[in-house]
């Protein structure tokens, strides 16, 4: 046996509740991310990651407290990303229950916060999120790193920057493509190659995937984890299913205890 | 009621532990405090990040001192992850040697893998004699680490029951956990890995007298 390939739904979280809807039967609260994070823990998810879209700083107490009470009752880890801007925010989301962080476009207006909180808090809890597209010839490689969801270049080479980054101390890179990113087309196969071949943390994939068959050609380009939110959210697809494929595939998986849908 | 102490000594998110022991129906406290320390019928040492600064930490709190005279009662002490590495003798991160507590020999040092941390699910090969793993020998439970002891090196003897100890493969095989009389510990997070965490921490328990 070996070590299982990581499927991991995303869930966007506004002020404390979830932005797109989710489609599981049943829910007496389809926008409550604790209910949901419960749910996908008994669907075979291996790992929850919240992206908090809160805009406003006053309403960031919120997201403190769906950690809390996310990690009070859900036994697999959680890692939390939006707007982490220093290593107090850092230091108030591990303390709140989460066990990894991610950085964004924090880390690239500040690189030195990914060597402070890796300092402070280990390597391990440490995750680089990394929101790319492709760029022509504008980088060696043809990929840049954007900020604002997607929506500002920054010239910066994708694969210079995840190797830097690592030096600083990230221990996981999520990768996010933006150009598949909404597609549901299937992940970027050529950036996860990239990335895999550029760094030697694991690194999670992202962006792209609409249908069961577009999860194993991820992990065959490298990727160590599969990350999906809509897919998952309007049960297109289910994470027991995607397991199976994987399995098919001839990769480890974690088997679901219990099929939810 | 079994009541368990988790040793607070500013290491890390010890909020899931805390809920995890409880979860299965411990009385738990988080404190540093000696005499809950030494009266909890089970102490937990948690730990993450680098080894030496879990050392530090461990030494400013007496814990070193504290854990030693619980083992040498008989009384049941759990590490975990970072708090498993510390028992052992020595451990070696970015070239920097540092003394752990010397209940096994052996060092903590770097696995030798591809792609590190070793972070996700993995399964574990336990010995036949297993109380840690009753009932959850084939399960996954959730790592999250970049260094790991490669060799055990305690001689066995007539005198004593040899400890027994789990491996897990992760480019080369590593020890997961150790069941030493009172002194269990595993590399992995039970408290992260869902139901097989809980049925481990429940093994635990039910050990405690």
């Amino acid at each position: 046996m070996s070590l299982a390939v990581r499927v991991i739904p995303c869930l966007d979280v506004d002020a404390g509740r979830v932005v797109k809807g989710v489609n599981f039967t049943g829910l007496r609260d389809a926008g409550d991310p604790v209910e949901l994070a419960r749910r996908y823990d008994l669907a075979g998810a291996d790992e929850l990651v919240f992206l908090d879209i809160t805009a406003s700083s006053g309403d960031r107490e919120t997201t403190y407290d769906v950690v809390r009470r996310t990690a009070d009752q859900v036994f697999i880890p959680l890692t939390v990303g939006g707007g982490v801007r220093t290593v107090e925010d850092f230091d108030r989301l591990l303390r709140a229950g989460a066990d990894k962080v991610s950085l964004s476009t924090a880390s690239v207006q500040r690189p030195d916060l990914v060597s402070e909180a890796s300092r402070v808090f280990g390597s391990q809890c440490v995750v680089l999120s990394v929101d790319t597209r492709r760029c022509g010839d504008a980088t060696e490689s043809g990929f840049e790193v954007t900020t604002h969801g997607g929506r500002q270049g920054t010239g910066i080479d994708t694969l210079a920057w995840v190797r830097q980054i690592v030096d600083r101390g990230a221990g996981e890179i999520l990768l996010n493509s933006m150009d598949a990113d909404g597609t549901r087309e299937g992940f970027d196969v050529d950036l996860i190659a990239l990335v895999r071949d550029a760094v030697d943390v694991p690194v999670i994939a992202s962006g792209g995937a609409g249908a069961v068959e577009h999860f194993a050609p991820a992990v065959a380009a490298g990727a160590d984890a599969v990350l999906a939110a809509s897919v998952f959210h309007f049960g297109a697809v289910t994470i027991g299913e995607v397991k199976e494929s994987l399995a098919a595939a001839g990769y480890p998986v974690r088997p679901v205890a219990m099929e939810v849908v | 009621m079994s009541r368990v102490v988790i040793l607070d000594y500013g290491s890390g998110n010890l909020r899931s532990a805390h809920r995890a022991l409880e979860r299965v129906g411990a009385d738990v406290e988080v404190t540093a405090d000696p005499e809950a320390v030494a009266h909890a019928d089970g102490l937990v040492v948690p730990g993450v990040g680098a080894f030496a600064a879990c050392m530090a930490g461990l030494h400013a709190v007496n814990g070193p001192r504290m854990i030693g005279r619980r083992l040498a009662g008989g009384r049941p002490v759990l590490g975990i992850c970072v708090g498993m590495q510390v028992l052992f003798e020595l451990g070696v991160e970015h070239g920097v040697t540092t003394e752990g507590m010397s209940e096994w020999p052996g060092t903590v040092e770097r696995l030798q893998a591809d792609v590190l941390p070793h972070m996700g699910w993995n399964t574990v090969d336990a010995p036949s004699e297993t109380a840690m793993f009753a009932g959850v020998e084939d399960a996954y439970f959730y790592f999250v680490h970049s260094y790991g002891v490669l060799d055990w090196t305690l001689p066995t003897s007539d005198h004593m029951a040899a400890p027994l100890v789990t491996w897990t493969d992760y480019g080369t095989p590593f020890v997961s956990a150790v069941e030493n009389g009172p002194l269990w510990a595993t590399q992995f997070h039970p408290e992260k890995s869902g139901d097989a965490g809980a049925q481990v921490l429940r093994n635990w328990l039910g050990s405690l007298v």
